[in-house]
């Protein structure tokens, strides 16, 4: 079972924000679906089957990439050629 | 190299389309001029790309998805985006910011989802051919929905390069039409190695149908008719089945007990993976601009709280959830268990059977907001999820009606089989066409 300030704490590591309206139907939502997870608890089985997979590599060859217009052209805010990012500190 | 000019202004009442090129550019090429409409969450340069998101409303990506080039190369008329369940989340297409798309047999009805924009664009009337994109059943639901035919290819068979990634090991772009030979000749062009795509493999695509199926052995799950699933629509498969067998096949009837856990697994693995791959929408490379006055998370919180539908943060609280510290065991790790679990029951039976046979979806289309609850909602992904954790390939093919209401027959192959999986579905529809 998962609490309303488990919910909530998950919506602040995700970043999707929630308010106290949506809370409880959230948290009554996520604990049906979790419920129903529940199954996989009867999953017999070694541990995941990564053991017939392999890589495949490629040689790493410099091409051009996009025109820097063509990759700022969708941002919200530029300056100088840079994107514009909210500030970390 | 695109000569021509085709003028597109379909009478849009289903609400199909989330864009249209009223004047479609066009090449010489086997697909000349052939009206293709593509899901929104293919990326196509200088024509907006949303995923039906707010978050992504005014996104005009600087470069084409590999297999929007290859459409381009062989002549096809892109024209338009079509409208789907946001980011590819829902079984109806009621989940788009951009409101649902009709059902064209029955308006009161969902297409599907969550490529119902394309399928219903295609039953419509309104294009010959179009694209969608199957993570978890998304091309095959909406196909059986609307009446049409689509095919979701086998994992690393069709280059995903500029697709926008919802969860990556399940999902492949495929082709939609309004019969099987269509969506063959649309599979030849879009299957085929991009060396952008490291899961790809370079297995191009050059089959023509055939319609004998002598000697083919046909599995029936018997997990595909069981509970759950509504009579009349088993009825109308079994019935299809019928057909082929009279066509020369063989049925052997065979179970799939990992099926018990398969829905779970798939539901915890594309939440994990959607978790990640849409920590990238912070509307700083694009989407509505954060505010770069504020901290970071004030910041993304503030444009992802207003630009994500609730089923899309609800997804990604979920796959948070299974991911943290604690959770990993229970979730993430059992459902990779059972994913692998999944592929052997499929290999396990592949080896007496050729192609397993089933419905597509376990009802008919739902009534326009019949079903709310979300889980109630993943419950009726039960058919198509498989396929999606074994990787293999499966195509729903029309097989009569229930209440009026198209009922599609769904053939699943080995991997690296679309050919069979066409044939058989090819099989089918000349048989009762």
């Amino acid at each position: 079972m998962a609490t309303e300030q488990e919910v909530h704490h998950i919506a602040e590591l995700a970043d999707v924000g929630i308010n106290t309206e949506e809370l409880s139907t959230f948290t009554h939502q996520f604990n049906a679906i979790l419920d129903y997870f529940d199954v996989l608890d009867r999953v017999k089985g070694d541990t995941a089957g990564t053991r017939d997979l392999c890589n495949v590599m490629r040689e790493d060859i410099p091409e051009p990439s996009l025109p820097r217009e063509a990759v700022l052209q969708n941002a919200a805010a530029t300056e100088d050629g840079f994107i514009k990012a909210p500030r970390v500190m | 190299m695109e000569a021509h000019t085709l003028t597109f202004e379909p009478d849009d009442r289903y609400n199909a389309f989330l864009t249209t090129c009223t004047k479609a550019p066009h090449g010489e090429g086997p697909l000349c001029g052939v009206t293709v409409a593509v899901k929104d969450n293919i990326s196509t340069q200088g024509i907006e790309t949303t995923c039906a998101s707010k978050i992504l409303k005014g996104y005009i990506p600087p470069y084409n998805a590999h297999v929007v080039w290859l459409l381009r190369q062989s002549g096809a008329a892109i024209v338009g985006k079509t409208n789907m369940d946001e980011f590819g989340m829902g079984t109806t297409t009621e989940n788009s910011a951009f409101g649902p798309t009709l059902n064209p047999r029955d308006t009161g009805r969902v297409p599907g989802g969550s490529s119902g924009g394309s399928a219903a664009a295609i039953a419509g009337g309104m294009v010959r051919m179009a694209l969608g994109t199957d993570t978890g059943g998304s091309i095959r639901c909406p196909a059986a929905f609307c009446g049409i035919v689509g095919m979701k290819p086998t994992y690393g068979r069709v280059s995903r390069y500029g697709l926008i990634a919802y969860a990556n090991s399940l999902e492949q772009i495929g082709p939609m039409a309004q019969n099987v030979s269509d969506v063959s000749t649309l599979m030849g062009v879009i299957a085929g190695y991009d060396r952008r795509d490291s899961t790809l493999q370079d297995r191009p695509y050059t089959h023509t149908p055939s319609a004998d199926i002598k000697g083919l052995r046909i599995g029936i799950p018997k997990e595909y008719f069981g509970a759950g699933v509504d009579p009349a629509v088993a009825g109308a498969v079994t019935k299809a089945i019928g057909r082929l067998e009279e066509l020369g096949a063989t049925t052997l009837p065979c179970s799939i007990p990992s099926m018990e856990y398969a829905l779970a697994a798939y539901y915890v693995t594309c939440t994990c993976e959607a978790s990640s791959n849409l920590a990238r929408f912070d509307g700083v490379r694009y989407g509505p601009a954060a505010d770069t006055k504020k901290s970071w998370h004030d910041a993304f919180r503030e444009v992802r709280r207003a630009g994500f539908g609730t089923e899309v943060r609800r997804r990604i609280m979920l796959g948070t959830f299974a991911l943290s510290s604690g959770y990993y065991g229970k979730y993430y790790a059992k459902a990779q268990i059972a994913r692998e679990n999944v592929k052997k029951d499929f290999a396990r039976i592949f080896s007496d059977v050729d192609v397993l046979a089933g419905p597509t979806m376990p009802t008919i289309a739902f009534k326009l907001g019949e079903k709310s609850d979300p889980l109630a909602m993943y419950l009726t992904d039960i058919l198509t999820v498989p396929v999606n954790l074994a990787g293999i390939p499966a195509i729903s093919v029309p097989c009569g009606k229930v209440e009026g209401m198209p009922v599609g027959l769904q053939i699943m192959g080995r991997p690296w089989e679309d050919e069979r999986v066409i044939d058989v579905a090819y099989a089918y529809e000349q048989a009762v066409s």
